[in-house]
């Protein structure tokens, strides 16, 4: 049976209405048929790579029965740039300001971990003095990462006003990036061997007063949306993860300790001087889109009591370890991973005893949280798919690499 | 390994010996007035120490156990305070297997690849595992020929899908087994695998990009 045309478009400006007499008076069966006239159950439907909610040029292929989620397949790769590539055909130096592209949110973090990966191999150690900068720009990065992600996700969610508090406070960050080392996103602020710059005239202070100027405004952010009845009604229960799936999937970082696992590489392996530090690992329960929203939250308050204790301490002494002036590690490899703001971030290095490295392989902790994707949405609606790519914290620059 | 096909990349030595000799003096003046005595002296505290430390062998229980009970298929060396294990290609399932089930080596951090051109097997594939309960990381490497497959580790560990993915599409090492071998970061019908050391920096799927993007070139 055809479907019936009953709905010829009269009003679009091009019918002519010549066959519409014709449709009217046609002796066409117009009842309901007893099955639907096409098997419409279940839809396939395209989320990005242009959508503002995924955070880049994600593109995710929906399967959907009605508004619910059968089954998700991520698209990516639409910003691979052959950072390993690159890495290969780059002094170990040259290197060091890609790194930065990868995670351009967590320049800072990017940065650490490429240059302890390469110190590692050359088996040389930054001094003291060092170690305490980076510690502190690491955990303002990963602060300002936080707050990155908090505004975008509330954003997403249709909380518009966390955005403007978080990009408000952010910028104080970014400006102490700005007059350490003269970037606010891709700061190139470390070196192998230690720091470029040494601090400048009242980098203490500039810091002290952020951390006084922020510390309230975390309590802000939870009066928007802690208790907000309609963010909890979109993130209770919402893209929930267990701890045991969280493993299998390799999933690192806040999204990992939501679902309960007490694991924080800064304590498990602790690398730089964290080990001098009195912090605590904030935990979840439920391994949903909420306790995630909890952990992180907390997260910057520890990274607050982190900075606060190294800020006091910054010892005298040079800020760049022994190291040659031409970096040559020799004949071996090396795996080395720091806890970034969004999970394990680990450089896999071959060295062939050459100035540019023989394999370079990041390890990317967005890219393989991503894969949990599609286990968290099944069963939700396609509103909750936006949530939760927002909650996974993914920067597709460090995806794709 | 040290003479590699670096493919026609600008030859480093002169650039390597640049950037770090404009780094030396920017650390040495000092810009904070608190601590110019400091910086002055340039003492680095770290004890550098340029031979090169060689792998030395890796002894445990553990390694014990595996030796006696799979021979010479299997090396357990330490570099830098890591471990590894150099595992034939044959034991790999059966290697990977105990160390997650009786080793509790539950997390999968990393698969990848590395070529070697000139060695008679060119891949290594590497497995990065981790141990939550022992809080150990240990290194599973075994050697491949080009062209040849191995068994995907996808049963033991789901994130493998997408890291295994990822080493296919980078190297064209094929896992057997895994549930959907398909590239991952470069469009489907692209051709060649970027980080096989024959393959140029500049090199691009030339008919793909015209085709796909109507563009001459990529470059």
């Amino acid at each position: 049976m055809t479907v019936p045309l009953k709905t010829v478009p009269l009003d679009d400006g091009r019918s002519d209405g010549k066959n519409d007499a014709a449709i009217r008076s046609s002796n066409l069966d117009l009842e309901t048929p007893d099955k639907p006239y096409l098997d419409s159950n279940e839809l396939v439907i395209n989320m990005g790579p242009q959508h503002p909610a995924t955070h880049g040029v994600l593109r995710v292929i929906l399967k959907l029965d009605g508004e619910k989620v059968l089954g998700t397949e991520c698209i990516i790769g639409y910003l691979h740039r052959g950072v390993e590539k690159i890495a290969e055909n780059r002094t170990y130096t040259m290197f060091n300001p890609y790194v930065d592209r990868m995670d351009y949110c967590a320049a800072v973090s990017n940065g650490l971990g490429y240059c302890e990966a390469v110190e590692k191999l050359l088996n040389v150690e930054a001094p003291p003095r060092a170690q305490y900068i980076r510690v502190i720009l690491t955990e303002l990065q990963r602060i300002a990462s936080h707050q990155l992600w908090l505004g975008t996700h509330a954003l997403d969610i249709g909380a518009m006003t966390p955005l403007f508090y978080t990009f408000r406070d952010r910028e104080e960050i970014l400006k102490i990036f700005e007059k350490y080392c003269g970037a606010r996103l891709t700061t190139h602020a470390f070196r192998i061997g230690g720091c470029q710059y040494e601090t400048y005239a009242g980098f203490e202070k500039d810091i002290k007063n952020f951390l006084t100027f922020f510390t309230p405004k975390i309590d802000e952010y939870e009066t928007l949306l802690t208790g907000n009845r309609i963010w909890l009604e979109r993130t209770k229960n919402v893209g929930v993860i267990s701890a045991a799936d969280a493993i299998a999937l390799g999933v690192t970082g806040p999204v990992l300790r939501a679902s309960g696992v007490k694991w924080d590489l800064r304590k498990a392996q602790p690398y730089e001087n964290y080990s001098k530090f009195d912090f605590e690992i904030p935990v979840g329960t439920n391994g949903d889109t909420y306790d995630r929203y909890l952990v992180r939250v907390a997260e910057m308050r520890q990274s607050i009591r982190i900075v606060e204790q190294a800020v006091g301490g910054i010892p005298e002494g040079p800020i760049m370890g022994k190291v040659p002036k031409v970096i040559k590690p020799p004949v071996g490899e090396i795996y080395h991973s720091i806890e970034g703001p969004k999970g394990e971030l680990g450089y896999f290095i071959v060295s062939d005893g050459s100035t540019q490295p023989y394999r370079l392989r990041v390890r990317p902790p967005s890219f393989v949280n991503l894969q949990a994707l599609d286990l968290m949405v099944r069963g939700l609606l396609v509103a909750d798919v936006i949530a939760v790519i927002g909650t996974i914290d993914i920067v597709l620059g460090e995806v794709d690499r | 390994m040290a003479e590699e096909v670096k493919t026609p990349a600008p030859p480093p030595p002169p650039e390597g010996e640049k950037k770090p000799t404009a780094e030396k003096p920017a650390a040495a003046p000092p810009v904070a007035p608190a601590k110019p005595a400091a910086a002055a002296a340039a003492k680095p505290a770290a004890p550098a120490k340029p031979a090169g430390p060689v792998p030395a062998p890796w002894t445990s229980p553990m390694v014990e156990k595996y030796k006696s009970q799979y021979g010479s298929g299997l090396d357990a060396l330490t570099y830098l305070g890591q471990n590894y294990l150099s595992v034939d290609r044959s034991l790999i399932p059966d290697i990977l297997r105990l160390l997650r089930d009786e080793e509790q080596f539950d997390y999968c951090v990393d698969v990848t690849a590395v070529h070697y051109p000139k060695r008679e097997k060119p891949f290594d594939v590497v497995w990065i595992l981790y141990s939550f309960s022992r809080n150990e990381r240990v290194r599973v490497k075994t050697q491949i020929a080009d062209g040849a497959s191995i068994p995907s580790s996808v049963p033991m560990w789901a994130t493998a899908n997408w890291l295994e993915r990822e080493v296919y599409d980078m190297f064209g090492i094929v896992f057997d087994g895994h549930p959907d071998l398909k590239r991952i970061l470069l469009p489907d019908g692209w051709k060649g695998h970027p980080l096989r050391k024959d393959y140029g920096i500049l090199q691009q799927d030339q008919e793909w990009v015209q085709i796909n993007l109507g563009i001459e070139s990529g470059q």
